[in-house]
């Protein structure tokens, strides 16, 4: 194989290699960690379709969501993904102000969304129809709570990431964490967009 | 007086007097698992070892050292385990007609259930994953596992779970409701002790580090090989051990979900499985099932890695057959994903659901014969030596011939029918389990031990242990096929003097106290092999003659591994570079390795915590523990200093001395 960057020593390369391996081996164990969320909500997609009918004699998904709400929420989610694909994006030419800026963008989208989500949960539960209620509403719940839980999760990782952009500036170890996290909320925008679709338009459809 | 009961809830939960053992023999248990915990610690006080554990032990970043405590737990782990058998096999013996032997009914239950979780998640889980971290990096001609922080932290989650489960004995009780906890009657309605919920934490924080110690090696099998070495030429016990991790991906989450929703069920009162309020509880045994098939396969399938080094080895020929035990392999990993239905049978799924299941159940024993006659084949007109790692192959063969027959004909449903819940099943399933799974690890740590520590095991004790544990094994389990055709039902406590059991069952803990013998021989072997070190040295580093990379390395092996990493060209690289006096001309280089740190365990004791507090509903506890884990990882995330380097000519000056002292190649 030819050096592909003349001019570079080869003991460099040899080092430039390794530091690639590194990071290609992070984002792939990245990848394969996603994959295993994707199981674990493989795993609550299908309690939910088991359980959607037990109602139990409570509300059905028809009676208790409104789908201008859960749309607005989508739509402050996907908008956060996008804004976080333009963080990443000034990272890649290490504007440091841009990518601090796209970032709190996207932790406050972020925030609403999960603000908006524990609203309605907020509501359901007023109106008595908690989790407690019928199998339908508990997997209800915990597929959207589990959802919810990791976007905190991802808002805890964001704050932090953003503080440490501060401190340390885009060095090559951030941006290695930069390409996680956006990798990290994109994956959980996908998993929305099934929620979506699985619990919210199936359930009105009905 | 009422704001005391306030003051005590909050800071204790549930967790009063009541929580001390009830009984003498329960009292026993918890007395001698305190004085053992006790003795460790006074003794590494006395020998003022404190520090050095610290240093060495507690905080290494080093697959060879945490591979190394895993094992040690399972083998802590197998003697609790095996004190559980010894109480049941008594009960069972004795509690005959009017007898009652010994235990309440309610403390037989908790015992099978710990039983069962102990071997399978503590002890079989444990010795995997210690062989995995200790050998594959080495196979493979790796440093270091992709993510060292990582591994280290799914040791210690091990370990937390590891400490709930026995935790139970002294503070409680334990699940009374089978190693799996089937609803409705694991839920709070039938089941309003903290003994499930022991269960349901104990696995759930050792399952998450399985899970992570998963993804793990699947990204240092695939992204870590040294050069040269495509995947065709992977040692067999790699892509053995590649295939169980992709179950360990794929099925874990699987049982993260169905631990936490039994858990919501009974702390937060949903209804997944109840049996009222629209649950589903034939949804638990569904999850729980779509988990537990592929774990058999998880546990299995580096035991048959092991046992593919081992026969090549000692046959001195190629392993053969090397592409069908690949395709051997992936057949088992997707049909492992296929079958989970026949543990279920009666369940009433209907006679195409059964039939489906049934028939592939029947299909996965086929890859499986297609290992077993490639062993045989390997054997075949080879220069056979019969160490003892080599009795153990044979004895798995035998066992586990055995075993995965009566397994067939359990996957035709209609027997099934018959057999569902005998001892039966009983006798199938510790035939895979114990001669498939535990013999794979015992043969493999008497294979790799010399690598590992530096000197052999006695090898005479070595044999005395094998013949022990596999007669004792067949008095033990033989009568229990025959119970389970008479009838008898597994996890039974007491039964009437006129169905003639009880001379069967006698038998049966006759060979239970042959195994325990072997257990108490292999110990010993230990002890001797330990005195005996310097007699028992391995200079060569490869005391076997063996193939593949591990044995390239100085016995113990160094903390680099490698001093120069290895040329790969073909399969069984070292025994080509043996035989055709291949030189290594690769120079020496600066090796960066990971720092130790505490950080790992404060993570598992921080998860014991939560665990801890969400059992007794001492939620300050939980959420203080659950605090701990993010602060952790956050502080970890921040420390940018977290490598060393030894520079080329200190691994020069290391290497020579090495390998003039062993007169190595």
């Amino acid at each position: 194989m030819s050096n592909p960057m003349p001019g570079v020593e080869i003991a460099n390369t040899n080092k430039l290699i390794a530091k690639y391996d590194n990071e290609t081996k992070t984002i792939f164990g990245f990848w394969v960690y996603i994959m295993t969320d994707c199981v674990l909500f493989a795993s609550l997609f299908a309690v939910f379709a088991v359980l959607r009918n037990n109602t139990f004699g409570g509300p059905s998904g028809a009676q208790l969501f409104s789908l201008p709400y859960v749309l607005a929420e989508t739509l402050v989610l996907l908008s956060s993904s996008f804004s976080c694909g333009l963080a990443v994006l000034s990272a890649q030419k290490r504007h440091k102000n841009h990518v601090i800026f796209w970032f709190l963008i996207t932790f406050i989208l972020g925030a609403i969304f999960l603000t908006l989500e524990l609203n309605e949960f907020h509501k359901f539960i007023a109106m008595g129809d908690s989790w407690r209620r019928s199998g339908f509403l508990s997997s209800y719940f915990t597929l959207v709570a589990t959802h919810g839980l990791h976007i905190t999760i991802g808002l805890i990782w964001m704050a932090v990431m953003i503080g440490y952009i501060i401190k340390r500036g885009i060095t090559d170890g951030v941006l290695k964490r930069i390409r996680l996290i956006s990798l990290f909320w994109h994956f959980l925008d996908v998993v929305w967009i099934f929620i979506f679709t699985i619990v919210y338009l199936f359930g009105v459809l009905k | 007086m009422i704001m005391g009961t306030i003051f005590a809830s909050f800071w204790l939960g549930k967790l009063n007097l009541k929580a001390l053992p009830p009984n003498y023999i329960q009292m026993g248990g918890a007395v001698m698992i305190l004085s053992i915990l006790l003795g460790l610690l006074l003794f590494i006080t006395v020998t003022k070892k404190w520090k050095w554990l610290y240093r060495e032990w507690l905080t290494t970043q080093d697959p060879k050292k945490i591979g190394v405590m895993y094992i040690l737990v399972a083998l802590g782990m197998l003697l609790r385990g095996g004190a559980d058998v010894a109480l049941l096999r008594t009960q069972q013996s004795i509690s005959v007609g009017h007898n009652m032997g010994i235990l309440s009914a309610s403390h037989f239950q908790q015992i099978v259930s710990a039983h069962g979780t102990i071997m399978i998640f503590f002890v079989a889980m444990g010795l995997m994953f210690g062989i995995i971290n200790l050998i594959v990096p080495l196979q493979i001609g790796a440093r270091d596992v992709a993510f060292p922080f990582l591994n280290a932290t799914s040791f210690w989650l091990f370990f937390a779970g590891m400490i709930l489960v026995n935790a139970s004995l002294v503070l409680g009780d334990f699940a009374a409701t089978g190693w799996l906890a089937y609803p409705p009657l694991s839920e709070l309605r039938y089941s309003p002790t903290v003994g499930v919920d022991y269960w349901i934490w104990s696995l759930e924080i050792a399952g998450v580090g399985s899970l992570m110690a998963g993804i793990n090696f699947i990204v240092t099998i695939l992204k870590m090989r040294v050069k040269g070495m495509s995947f065709m030429k992977m040692p067999m016990f790699v892509w053995s051990v590649l295939g169980s991790m992709f179950l360990v991906a794929f099925a874990f989450p699987i049982l993260t979900v169905c631990l936490t929703l039994l858990a919501l069920d009974r702390d937060l009162g949903t209804h997944f499985f109840t049996a009222g309020g629209g649950g589903n509880m034939m949804m638990y045994v569904n999850l729980i099932w779509a988990w537990g098939h592929p774990e058999v396969y998880i546990l299995v399938l580096p035991s048959f890695g092991i046992f593919s080094e081992i026969v090549a080895t000692f046959s001195r020929k190629r392993l053969f057959g090397y592409t069908s035990m690949v395709w051997a392999i992936a057949a088992i990993v997707l049909l492992s994903f296929t079958v989970w239905l026949h543990h279920f049978f009666t369940m009433g799924a209907g006679s195409n659901v059964n039939g489906f299941f049934g028939i592939m159940t029947m299909i996965i024993a086929i890859p499986t014969g297609v290992k077993i006659f490639n062993w045989l084949f390997t054997m075949y007109r080879g220069k056979i030596k019969m160490d003892s790692p080599m009795l153990w192959f044979i004895g798995f063969v035998v066992i586990f011939t055995i075993g995965g027959m009566a397994g067939v004909l359990m996957a035709v449903p209609p027997i099934d029918f018959q057999l569902h819940n005998s001892l039966f099943l009983i006798a199938h399933f510790h035939m895979m389990i114990v001669g498939g799974v535990l013999f794979g690890d015992f043969a493999g740590i008497s294979y790799w031990f010399p690598k590992i520590f530096g000197f052999k095991l006695n090898e005479r004790l070595g044999r005395l242990v094998f013949w022990l544990w596999f007669i004792g094994f067949l008095v033990a389990f033989i009568p229990l096929y025959i119970l389970g055709f008479m009838g008898a039902t597994r996890r039974l406590d007491h039964y009437s003097a006129g169905l003639g059991w009880q001379a069967l069952f006698i038998v049966a803990a006759i060979g239970t106290v042959l195994i325990g013998l072997g257990v108490g021989v292999q110990i010993l072997q230990i002890v001797i092999s330990v005195r005996d070190r310097k007699k028992l040295r391995d200079t060569t580093g490869d005391p076997w003659d063996g193939r593949s990379l591990e044995w390239s390395t100085p016995s113990p092996v160094p903390v680099y591994s490698f001093a120069r990493l290895p040329h790969v060209t073909e399969r069984d690289a070292f025994w080509v570079a043996k035989r055709h006096k291949i030189k290594d001309k690769s120079s020496y280089e600066d090796i960066v390795l990971p720092k130790n740190t505490p950080l790992s365990m404060v993570i598992g004791i921080s998860a014991f915590a939560t665990g801890f507090g969400i059992v007794w509903h001492i939620w300050w506890l939980a959420v203080v523990g659950l605090l701990s884990v993010v602060v952790t990882i956050i502080v970890r995330s921040m420390d940018e200093d977290t490598e060393y380097t030894i520079p080329a000519s200190e691994v020069k000056k290391m290497d020579r001395q090495l390998r003039a002292e062993g007169g190595l190649r």
